[in-house]
């Protein structure tokens, strides 16, 4: 089992606040159109394989797998829904594609946020209905605690996170599907609503609408397809205790666990060496401090270091989230992880217009599946 | 029972248990609610069928007209290409009688749910609704296949844009077209 997997398409609908204009499957239908094209493909007779990633509560519906083949070209094909992150997804593709039975497998994911009344409500449908749901508590208690613990520990401040999402608002501003582009100084966002001390209202990132579809191919194939194939160097997914009671809330585990097992498949050694640029979950400021340091891509404690040095703005030593990450694009719920896989594949093409970063052939990319998961995964990709 | 464990300590819950507090219960009530967007094509639709009429997309590749109306072609994979009314009278393709309601409550009188092909439309496209004014024995003697049906529609005031401004579907009467 040698076969390499590289992307050879992306494609992305318009990236909305809200969007009651259209429904899911017309953005789905706008957003697969354009990786088809990009990958030069004809879904109907191209694709062996078709892998979308919801959830149904998202949806509002259940069942939400019998909902997607029309508008992804895949109806009476092979099709199948994994209910999480549009990078699990990608992963699923890339195991599909390795066994030998499919040659050419997309992969969409999307967010319809805006269609859900009760978003709070929704996501505390999460906890655990016996010993947790009783305390009644906002889902972002979870990151507050997490936030308080991981700062202690790690050291890092919450001056430091401010300025994480003021580099990536300010990156948001040259990413034409970012949502949440803005020019704010970290006292802006230390001096926003305490919602959950120590996180304040700008520490969050906003939902945004918006689908992906990524097309993913075999080498043999990948070439005949495109000049510039990215291909997947390592793949890794964990999952850590649901337990909120007895988590490691300081550090990301399930994140340096994916990370090993990517880094492992992609010889990775030295991360912060060896990897040139990261789009890396940050569904709430700290986040990105977290990841960075349970990726390697600095020692711990020093994430929030190499921010206040500018190392990791887009034109530093080692960018992080030069798209602006989720502070500035938004939080498309499952289709994060195919947000960061569609940003690094932009870059590593060379494609990434005025927010090129300077050095682009490998990137580490991650999601963590949000509040009140442990659930996160890494995809390493390169040019070679 | 097993044929080792011959009784199990205990008894089984009663009643009382739970009015009692004698067993730990816990209540949620969930508060999803969702604003669907109905997207372009259904968003038409729907305001059709408030004007007394019902509308499909053609394809101009394959083409087919797609009833209920969608923006993209799901077998050629293109946009579709314009909107083409279809009529309100058809054929059926397959009906059930239910006798029992979304609830599981049995139905005092039951009713007849069936899929419509409409006229105008392409073979096996139309419309999921009920039918009124059909003898029950007709669906169980499978005369009901391929009937002739004509919409009973909302008076134009009541309608709402709504699938429901289709009272339901009744046998088309003799010499109607």
């Amino acid at each position: 089992m040698t076969r390499r997997v590289a992307i050879v398409g992306v494609g992305y609908s318009d990236f909305r606040p809200a969007t009651p204009d259209v429904a899911f499957h017309e953005m789905m239908f706008e957003a697969a159109v354009k990786a088809y094209e990009d990958a030069g493909v004809n879904p109907r007779k191209d694709i062996d394989s078709f892998i979308a990633c919801s959830e149904d509560y998202w949806e509002g519906f259940s069942i939400f797998d019998e909902f997607v083949p029309d508008q992804l070209g895949a109806v009476l094909k092979p099709v199948c829904t994994i209910s999480a992150d549009g990078m699990y997804g990608v992963i699923n593709a890339y195991l599909q594609i390795r066994t030998g039975a499919f040659d050419i497998v997309a992969v969409e994911a999307h967010s319809k946020a805006s269609d859900i009344v009760n978003m709070w409500h929704v996501m505390a449908f999460a906890f655990d209905p016996i010993i947790n749901r009783p305390l009644k508590m906002h889902p972002y208690v979870i990151a507050g605690l997490e936030m308080m613990k991981f700062l202690k520990d790690s050291g890092n401040t919450e001056e430091h996170c401010a300025m994480v999402v003021a580099k990536n608002k300010k990156n948001a501003m040259k990413t034409p599907y970012a949502s949440y582009g803005s020019i704010i100084s970290p006292e802006d966002v230390l001096t926003s609503e305490t919602l959950f001390h120590p996180l304040k209202k700008l520490d969050a990132s906003e939902f945004v609408d918006g689908a992906v579809v990524i097309v993913l191919a075999a080498e043999e194939v990948a070439r005949k397809l495109t000049d510039t194939p990215i291909w997947i160097k390592g793949v890794g997914w964990c999952t850590d205790t649901p337990w909120l009671e007895f988590r490691d809330w300081s550090r990301a585990v399930y994140a340096e666990m994916a990370a090993e097992m990517a880094y492992k498949m992609a010889r990775i050694h030295e991360p912060a060496k060896q990897i040139d640029f990261a789009e890396i979950d940050d569904k709430f400021s700290y986040k990105e401090l977290q990841h960075m340091e349970a990726l390697r891509l600095c020692r711990k404690g020093e994430a929030g270091l190499l921010v206040e040095e500018g190392v990791t703005e887009r034109d530093g030593d080692l960018p992080v989230n030069p798209s602006g990450g989720f502070l500035g694009v938004g939080n498309p719920l499952e289709a994060g992880g195919l947000v960061k896989i569609l940003e690094a594949v932009l870059q590593l093409r060379g494609e990434a217009g005025k927010r090129q970063v300077p050095k682009a052939e490998v990137a580490v990319t991650q999601i963590w599946r949000g509040v009140p998961t442990t659930s996160g995964a890494v995809v390493v990709l390169g040019r070679e | 029972m097993s044929e080792k464990i011959k009784e199990y300590p205990g008894h089984p819950l009663s009643e009382q248990d739970i009015s009692t507090g004698k067993v730990l219960t816990t209540k949620w009530r969930p508060k999803a609610r969702y604003m669907y967007a109905a997207g372009v094509a259904i968003s038409k639709f729907l305001e059709e069928l408030k004007n007394g009429r019902i509308v499909g997309r053609k394809c101009r590749k394959c083409g087919r007209i797609l009833v209920p109306p969608r923006m993209y072609c799901e077998w050629c994979f293109r946009p579709t290409d314009e909107w083409v009314y279809v009529k309100d009278t058809g054929r059926v393709v397959t009906a059930v009688i239910s006798y029992i309601a979304a609830d599981r409550a049995r139905l005092e009188k039951p009713e007849i749910i069936a899929v419509i092909e409409l006229d105008g439309a392409s073979p096996g496209m139309g419309i999921l609704h009920k039918l009124g004014e059909v003898d029950p024995e007709d669906v169980k003697n499978m005369k009901v296949f391929g009937m002739r049906v004509k919409a009973v529609w909302k008076p134009p005031e009541e309608r709402e844009g709504s699938i429901t401004d289709i009272l339901y579907f009744r046998p088309l009467k003799e010499g109607e077209e």
